[in-house]
């Protein structure tokens, strides 16, 4: 095989087996974030992120687990009205990070409501990259 | 001459007869208007933003002094974050009090939520609304509360199977768990 018919071989199957490829959101946005990260973005220190508890101001736990169950695979239901939440890992719902505005906008309230402040870069990248990594 | 006398006198009756027709379908338009409960949400956006965590509760259910309340507050919307970018906001913001139960009165139950609201009052629950309170008065906590399948008053759809096309007649209740509504 040519070097180049590989190359080609090559990128077709990347493109097969990596959901995150089809869109280039999600990548555009850690780039942005990258610049104001200590570290590179990885997917264990996102995973440990969503299962960790915060508490609340009257002292219960609250975490990314609360709403979107410790398997972001699989729907989730809100913790308050209970309405059910689709999967969040691209992998099973390719709708999810299709957009960044409602990247920005879920990421923004959720953050206030389970760590009580908003996420930092390093955080919102983590997540997303262990969202993606599923 | 005779003839001509002839037609125009079937001339004005046969105007006469369809503007008549005219005026009582205007007011069987009015009457369809005032017995249709609340007018069914379209609104892609209202459906989208404030659908995605609850129902997304028809405009007609609260007076336009609520929802302005309500869109002010969004960071701490009974407790959960849901704020908006200002010009979404500003977006939802009108179509709310364009439709709310004061503005456009001609439904049923907006006309009864607004008849029975002080005008001092500002209320952000549509659950804590006199007429809504009213309304479910008899119902027992075990078929709302303790039923995981229901939790709250606010879960307007898992009872009143029409909630999202701005139904709720009694005979489109049915109770899971439980079924219809008896007397």
């Amino acid at each position: 095989m040519k070097p180049n018919n590989q190359i080609i071989v090559t990128s077709i199957l990347l493109a097969l087996i990596t959901p995150a490829l089809a869109n280039d959101v999600v990548p555009k946005l850690l780039q942005g974030y990258r610049s104001q990260a200590a570290q590179p973005f990885s997917a264990e220190a996102g995973h440990q992120l969503w299962i960790k508890p915060f508490a609340d101001a009257s002292g219960d736990k609250r975490s990314c687990t609360s709403c979107h169950t410790s398997d972001p695979k699989q729907a989730g239901k809100h913790a308050r009205t209970g309405k059910r939440i689709e999967p969040l890992a691209p992998s099973v719902n390719p709708e999810r990070f299709t957009q960044e505005r409602e990247i920005q906008k879920w990421l923004t309230r959720n953050c206030k409501w389970t760590l009580g402040r908003e996420c930092t870069a390093q955080e919102k990248g983590d997540v997303l990259t262990y969202l993606n990594s599923l | 001459m005779k003839r001509w006398i002839i037609m125009g006198m079937g001339l004005v009756v046969v105007l006469t007869l369809g503007w008549k027709m005219q005026v009582s379908m205007a007011d069987e338009d009015d009457y369809w208007e005032r017995t249709r409960d609340v007018a069914a949400v379209e609104n892609p956006v209202y459906k989208q933003e404030c659908g995605s965590c609850h129902m997304a509760y028809p405009p007609g259910l609260l007076p336009a002094r609520s929802w302005e309340k309500m869109m002010a507050g969004l960071e701490d919307h009974f407790g959960e974050n849901a704020e908006l970018d200002a010009t979404t906001a500003t977006e939802l913001t009108r179509f709310l009090l364009d439709n709310s139960a004061d503005v456009v009165p001609n439904y049923r139950r907006s006309r009864k939520i607004t008849r029975e609201l002080p005008n001092e009052s500002t209320p952000l629950r549509i659950t804590e609304l006199a007429y809504f309170r009213h309304e479910h008065r008899e119902i027992p906590d075990r078929l709302i509360t303790a039923n995981p399948d229901v939790g709250s008053l606010s879960n307007c759809n898992a009872c009143h199977q029409k909630a999202e096309f701005g139904s709720f007649s009694e005979r489109e209740i049915r109770i899971p768990g439980h079924g219809k509504l008896d007397d």
